[in-house]
Parts: C-alpha cells; structure tokens; sequence
C-alpha cells in the first residue's frame, strides 16, 4: 500500500466518521465539532487529487468562518434541540420523498444517463502543462469567464442596494452622536453656577 | 480581450454609468436628485439605443461565443432601452407625489437593463443565468420600494420567492444539460443535441422551459403576476408590463434556438401548451377583474400566449412575428400604463375600473386614445394590435400548427369582451364618480402618441417589420 494510499483511506474513513457523528450527537457543540472534522478530511481528500486551491479554500472558508459562526451560533442561541427532534417525526414523510427522489436521480445518472460524443472531452478540467491550478483557476476566473466574474459583482451590488433602500430609514425623532459639536464645546459655557435663594426657584 | 471589451461597450457604459450616479448622488444629493436621475438615466438609454441601432450589421461573438451581438440581440436591446426609457419618464411624476421616488430606483432600472442586454445576448447557459439574475434581484426589489405599504411589500416576497424557485428550476435544467453536452455553451449544446433527444436532455430541456416560462408569466407558471402587478406601485407595475418581458422573451428564443435548434420537435410541442394556456387563461380570468391593475396582469398573461405562439412555430418567419408582436406590445402597454397612471380622485391614486364611468364626457380626447389602445390590445382591425395577433396566428398556421391558430383566435375573441367592458363604462357607464386626470404633460404625451402609432402604423408599421425579418434570421439557421 502507498502512502498515498494510505493518506486516502484515513481521509476517507474519518471524513465519513464525521458525517455520521455530526449527525447522531447529542450535544450540538460535539456536532460542529465533528463536522469541522469532516470538513479538514475533505481538504486533505482535495489535496490528494491535486487540487489544493480547493483544499485551502475549504480550510479558509469552511473551517475559518463557516464552521465558527456555527459554533458562535450554537452557543450563544438557547436552541432547545430535544423539541427540534421531537418535530422531526412530522417532517419525516417529506425528508422520504426528497430521499426517494435522489435515488432515482442517481439511478438516471449511473443507470441510463447518456452523452454526447466528447462530452466528457469537453468536460473534463484539463489544467494547461506547466501552470499550477492556483494560477490555472485564475486564468479560468479573470480571463475566460470574466464577463461572468464582473456579472456576479453587479449581482452583489443590486443586493446591497436593495437591502439598503428596503430597510434604512432615516429617523429624525432620534438623538445622534455630533462629534464636530462635542469637540467645539467650550467648557466655559457648559456650566453655569447660580445662587439659589432658599425658599426660592430660579 | 480589447475586442471582446469593444462588443459589450454598451452594456459597460450602462452599468459604469450607474455605478458612479450612485455614488455622487450618494454623495451629493440623495432623494432630492431623484428627479433629474430619472431623466438623466432615461435619456442614457435612448442614446444607448440609438448607438446600438446605428451599430452596423453582422454578427459578433465575444468572451468565447459567451456574448452574442447579432440582429436579434440589437433588435430586442432597443426595443428594451427605449420602453425602459419611456417608463421611466412617465412614472416620475407618480412617485414624487406619492414620496417613493428614491434615488435608487433609476440606478436599479439601470442595472435590471444591463442584466436584460446580457440575456438578449447570452450565448452560454451560465452568462444567461447571470443576466437573469441581476435583472430579477433588481426587479425583486424595485417591486417593494413602498415599503410602508404590506400589499407592495407583499409582492416583493411574493415575486422574490417564486422567482427563487424558478431560478431553481433553470439551474436543475441547465445542469442536467451541462451533463448530457458536457458544456455550456449554446454553440456545444446545438451540435451536442441534434436530431434526436435523449430522455435525460429532454427533461433539462422542459425544465429549462419552465424557468424561462415563470419570467414571461406563461400559464402554468403565472401564480405571481396579478399580485404582484397589482401590489407595486403603478410605474413600477408599468416596467414590469414592458422591457422584462420583452427581455425574458428574447432570452427564451434564444434559448429555443440557439442551444436547442436540433431538437424543435421536442419544445415545440411544449411551447404550443404554454400559450393555448396562457391565451385561454387570460382571456377568462380577465372577466371578473375590477382592479385595472390586475385585468392588466390578465392581459398581459394572454399577451405572452400569443407571443409564444409566434416562437411555437419554430420558424424564422415565428420569431419575426413573435418580435414584432413584443414590439407592437411593448407600446401599446406603455400607452396603457400612461393612463392609468394619470387615474386618480383627489390626489389618491384610482384603480378601480368602475371609477371610469362617463369619463368620455369629461375628457373626450383621452377617453378616444384610451378606447384606441383598448381597441388594438382587443386585437380589433383595422389597429396595428390586430395586425400583430395577424403575424403570429399566421405564424402559426404555417408551422403546421392551425389548431393552435384557431384557438387563438377564440381566446381572442372571448379577451375582446374584458377590454371592451372598459371602453363600455368609459362611455355609456352610470353617473360618473369625478374621475381627474391630466396633471402630467408627459404622460398625456405617451398616451396620445402610443394610440397614434396604433393608428398610423396600419400604413407600414414604421418599417419594423422589415427590421425584425432581418432580425429573425440572425437567430434562426
């Protein structure tokens, strides 16, 4: 057995090993836990095909932010997790249906999908000779598909214009913070001290 | 790349264009220069479309066949530009009035054309969906910009949410034709699927279908129209009516002819469903509608019926008559919109089509272009609207679909029944209800020339028929 090999099974193994703990704990926190796992033997499954960009992408992405804003999420919100479960009976007949239609889907796929000539050609992602796929992403991103690439910026753009003009209001009933104002103050005029005669208002 | 940048220069100048109004006006001005925004933006786009329609000839590709910059694409860019343009203008009055009119909104409008001239002029499954989307998310939220309002409100989630599964439905299309093709390019997918389907190729087709068919509104997929024309503020209701579907039916014969021209058979017969539903249903659910807003919707459901029937055909002279159609639609409704939104009683904005009763007697010259462009949506000859149900009923008949023909004309003439109640209460309705209209001189503009080119287009339709038969076999090889 190589080491590659061996590299493969480990991965293997401990990435289904998290999947099937991410499910089956009981305690949420062990549940993120495990699924931070799953997500690190992916990475190393990448590595092994060659693909580190991807590899480090998932680290980055999905065990630096994703994975910690779960855990954040799963500590500081009281979810009460045995009422979730409890409901889970009545979404069960559906949870079945989505599962049955998957089945079939990997039947067409596996059993009778047919393709045209070369399609398998065209779609394999062949990286050019002497480029490493780092680089040859970044070809495929910026040059190739660069109309898309500038595309999904505007799409992003639209979406924060929208969420803006859909929940800002400028509210006038609302005292603001003026800097300006409180750096100008002249303590001098700020306090006043009177003499109050008893019995007396001012 | 200085090639590719030089075909999509237009669609550049659009979106640097809004990138930058929106952060001087930001900046500068906000709400205040909504206003001079409108017009500056609307006046954008009728330069933009005089350049595309002065840009010579030919066919050219960029970004690897990714972008097409053909007959068809500058045909349906103009008609987009323009009616977006008119829209814009007509609805400014509107929103100032009712304090809706954000400095956002003609910079959305801005960025929804942009996605719309990238649909028109898609050539790959993934530039297609990125055009889509960046129209609908800015349509999803120029729908509720009232946002005080729980029915504009309302059909902003309604249409975010329905266009969300139907996005979904385009992408399960396009992948399961990615997988049978093996690429995304219309080009690889025509030479891929020629001849004969395979079933798997089939179902990515009618599901690519079924996307597409939810942003034109074709019946089964046309649960959203009605609320959420009814529910947007009327300019928006307006855009709505006009330039999306315009885009949305270009991108769906692009689609049906560009990626899967070898199999017409195969939608065709898809096709030809959507529209027998959409005329039928139009025709019917229109009846009972009291909001003019939502008999619109109706109407405007019906409307795509028989532009599809156009495009069922699966000819060059079916896609010359669908444009033609769009084209003749787009105008009518733009007249349409223009006088709905000059409806109102006491400042309050009217929809109820009751409120119209005897309003001949008050406003006799609007009431006439009012009744001519009833008239022409009806289909009535001698109107340039009939001669656009003429185009594609022929359309059709040559394709060797004459049952559907027939049908067509039917379902014509059961719509003629919902228009013409309008025109009835206009001029012979009970004791009128004071009904104003006429504050604005740009929307008394659009209205009297939209009902002058359905009349004096019965001479030679402007020579559009021309353009779109030049157009149409751009398209179709």
């Amino acid at each position: 057995m190589t080491f590659a090999a061996m590299a493969f099974y480990l991965f293997a193994v401990s990435l289904l090993t998290g999947g099937l703990m991410t499910v089956i704990s009981r305690n949420p926190v062990h549940s993120v836990l495990w699924l931070i796992l799953s997500f690190i033997s992916a990475a190393g499954l990448f590595v092994l095909l060659g693909a580190e960009f991807v590899a480090m992408l998932l680290i980055i992405v999905y065990v630096g932010a994703v994975a910690v804003l779960f855990l954040f999420v799963v500590m500081m919100l009281d979810v009460d997790f045995a009422e979730l479960k409890a409901e889970m009976a009545k979404y069960m007949p559906l949870a079945l249906l989505i599962g049955v239609i998957l089945l079939m889907q990997f039947g067409l796929v596996f059993g009778n999908w047919q393709m045209a000539d070369g399609a398998e050609a065209a779609r394999a992602a062949v990286t050019p000779e002497g480029v490493e796929n780092t680089a040859a992403l970044g070809l495929l991103l910026y040059d190739k598909y660069f109309i898309l690439f500038q595309l999904s910026g505007l799409i992003l753009l639209v979406a924060m214009i929208g969420a803006i003009v859909l929940t800002l209001r400028h509210r006038t009933d609302v005292k603001r913070q003026d800097v300006l104002a409180q750096m100008y103050r002249d303590p001098a005029k700020a306090m006043e001290l009177r003499d109050v005669k008893p019995g007396q208002g001012l | 790349m200085q090639a590719d940048l030089s075909i999509i220069l237009p669609e550049i100048v659009l979106s640097v264009y809004a990138l930058l109004a929106l952060l001087g006006v930001a900046y500068t001005g906000q709400d205040r220069m909504a206003g001079p925004l409108v017009w500056l933006t609307a006046g954008l786009f009728t330069l933009l479309a005089v350049w595309i329609g002065a840009s010579g000839e030919g066919t050219r590709t960029a970004f690897g066949g990714m972008f097409n910059d053909d007959g068809f694409a500058r045909f349906a860019k103009v008609t987009i530009l323009v009616s977006a343009a008119a829209v814009l203008v007509l609805g400014q009055d509107y929103m100032s009035r009712r304090g809706i009119l954000r400095f956002e909104y003609p910079l959305l409008v801005a960025l929804a054309v942009v996605g719309m001239m990238v649909m028109v002029s898609a050539g790959d499954l993934m530039a297609l969906y990125m055009g889509l989307e960046l129209q609908s998310l800015a349509l999803y939220v120029v729908a509720s910009l009232r946002r005080d309002s729980a029915k504009s409100t309302e059909a902003g989630l309604k249409y975010f949410v329905l266009g969300a599964l139907s996005s979904g439905l385009l992408l399960y299309g396009a992948s399961l034709t990615y997988g049978y093709a093996g690429t995304t390019l219309f080009s690889g997918i025509i030479a891929a699927a020629d001849g004969q389907a395979p079933v798997g190729l089939l179902i990515g087709l009618v599901f690519v279908i079924s996307g597409l068919a939810f942003k034109i509104s074709a019946v089964p997929f046309h649960m959203w129209t009605p609320d959420v024309y009814e529910g947007a503020p009327t300019p928006i209701t307006a855009f709505f009516a006009t330039a999306p579907k315009m885009a949305a039916m270009g991108l769906f014969a692009r689609v049906v002819h560009d990626a899967f021209g070898g199999v017409v058979a195969d939608w065709q017969q898809v096709l030809a469903l959507l529209s027998l539903l959409s005329m039928f249903l139009g025709a019917f659910a229109a009846i009972g509608q009291t909001d003019i807003k939502r008999l619109m919707a109706y109407s405007s459901i019906a409307h795509m019926g028989y532009a599809l029937m156009g495009l069922a055909a699966g000819t060059v002279f079916g896609v010359q008559a669908m444009l033609i159609y769009m084209a003749i639609y787009v105008t009518m409704n733009v007249g349409t919109f223009a006088f709905i939104l000059s409806m109102e009683r006491d400042g309050q904005p009217v929809t109820d089509i009751r409120s119209l009763a005897l309003y001949s007697r008050a406003e006799p010259g609007r009431a006439l272009a009012m009744l001519i462009l009833l008239f022409s949506l009806a289909g009535v000859p001698p109107l340039l609207g009939f001669f656009g149900k003429l185009y594609v009923l022929r359309a059709a008949y040559e394709g060797g679909l004459a049952w559907l023909a027939i049908a067509g004309v039917v379902a014509s003439v059961i719509g003629a029944f919902y228009y013409l109640r309008i025109v009835f209460y206009m001029y012979f309705g009970e004791e009128g209800t004071g009904l104003q209209t006429g504050r604005s001189a740009v929307q008394w503009l659009f209205l009297m020339g939209s009902a002058a080119v359905m009349l004096l287009g019965i001479v030679n339709m402007f020579g559009i028929e021309a353009m779109a038969q030049a157009a149409a076999a751009t398209l179709v090889n």
